[in-house]
């Protein structure tokens, strides 16, 4: 059940993630932060299996993180994507996959310009300009087609972003209290406070 | 083969052959993106089309690739007995592609060919379908196909089978794409499509 959203603005990307850990009917943790920060200008939101997805996203995080060291250079999120990719599918055809989605989002400060990529647990890549795994999809992806237009503000991508969460409010069985959403532009990662985008919900 | 959703059609014209593509990625019933790339190039007169599986499409697309480090261009009829044996490396644990490898070799003359996910290949004078649409290609093919055709006439030919055979399939459609392979050039061309 766990929710996890995507924009890609005109020159920014937003990712949104719920905030909870649950095992089986019982929900274990409220204010879990599930969109990693692979580096200044990437960050990667995970759902699936609970214990594959905390031991691959760190594989990846630290990889990343190593690379940059070793390179005193910042991979960037086309080649995250594509490393996380790789690394996914290798996995696929081993004796334990991860059953692991990912969405990885951030700015390319060469070509100037936002990515965001949607892998899922079979380790397909789509480069695209919204994305949602699990249930939310179901919801979601009407809405952002309704609403998509080129060359997004971040505030009409907050917009957007309310409006799924108040239709997933409205409609899904499971009820989150709380997100975490994360702005990737050409300044770095900035955390956006839940509670502002809920009060959008409910003006709305 | 029918989780992502697609529709392959290679055919062979006068000293030309096309290959066509839908551009749909959905997981099973929900369209995840309508611009996904399931042709590739190999050389300047060989194409490769991967209906199947998205993961493996992109698995197989890159292992094939490093396997051509050779400074050469590859003959058509090679490089699908290439492909043909990287999926039979595979025989116990499969990727689930149905490969199609349209081109045309040193003496200009089409070839196209398909395989099963094993790499059984079968080689075909006049046209090779696979992916979720396989059947209405099918259909569509025998009754458009004619020997011969010129280029622009085998555009046509391709795009109608193409477009009339997803407009059918829930799973494949979205836009397509077409290659026509000439002696001299490769017309590529983008297909707009119902997008429901």
């Amino acid at each position: 059940m766990d929710i996890q959203l995507g924009l890609a603005g005109k020159d920014f990307v937003i990712l949104l993630a719920d905030n909870q850990i649950t095992n089986s009917i019982l929900t274990i943790k409220h204010d879990e932060d599930k969109i990693y920060k692979l580096s200044e200008h990437v960050v990667m939101s995970v759902s699936g299996e609970p214990g594959d997805s905390s031991n691959f996203s760190e594989y990846i995080l630290g990889n990343t993180v190593l690379y940059n060291i070793r390179n005193q250079h910042e991979l960037s999120v086309d080649s995250c994507a594509k490393f996380t990719r790789k690394e996914l599918a290798n996995a696929l055809r081993s004796r334990s996959p991860y059953q692991v989605n990912y969405l990885i989002g951030g700015y390319n400060t060469i070509s100037q310009k936002p990515a965001l990529y949607r892998i899922d647990y079979l380790a397909s890549i789509a480069k695209v300009e919204f994305a949602a795994h699990g249930y939310a999809s179901y919801f979601c992806y009407s809405i952002f087609d309704r609403m998509k237009k080129p060359d997004l503000t971040q505030d009409e991508a907050l917009d957007i972003l309310a409006a799924c969460v108040n239709e997933l409010t409205r409609r899904l069985v499971i009820n989150h209290s709380s997100y975490t959403l994360k702005l990737v532009d050409s300044n770095g990662v900035r955390v956006i406070n839940g509670e502002e985008l809920l009060k959008r919900t409910s003006a709305k | 083969m029918s989780y992502n959703g697609t529709a392959i059609v290679a055919m062979t014209g006068k000293n030309c052959v096309a290959i066509a593509a839908d551009k749909r990625l959905g997981q099973q019933f929900l369209t995840v993106d309508m611009d996904f790339q399931k042709i590739f190039p190999i050389t300047k007169k060989t194409y490769v089309g991967l209906p199947g599986l998205a993961t493996d499409v992109q698995t197989l697309y890159k292992s094939n690739m490093y396997r051509l480090n050779e400074q050469r261009d590859i003959e058509p009829k090679a490089f699908a007995h290439m492909v043909s044996s990287t999926l039979y490396e595979k025989r116990f644990g499969p990727y689930y592609i149905e490969p199609i490898v349209a081109g045309l070799d040193k003496n200009n003359n089409p070839y196209i060919c398909g395989m099963d996910l094993l790499g059984c290949m079968d080689v075909a004078h006049d046209f090779i379908v696979a992916g979720s649409a396989d059947e209405n290609l099918k259909g569509m093919c025998e009754n458009l196909w004619e020997a011969d055709l010129e280029p622009e006439d085998l555009f046509e030919t391709i795009s109608q089978a193409l477009l009339n055979a997803v407009d059918r399939d829930a799973l494949s459609g979205w836009g397509g794409v077409v290659h026509i392979i000439t002696p001299n050039e490769v017309i590529t061309r983008h297909l707009k499509a119902r997008m429901d």
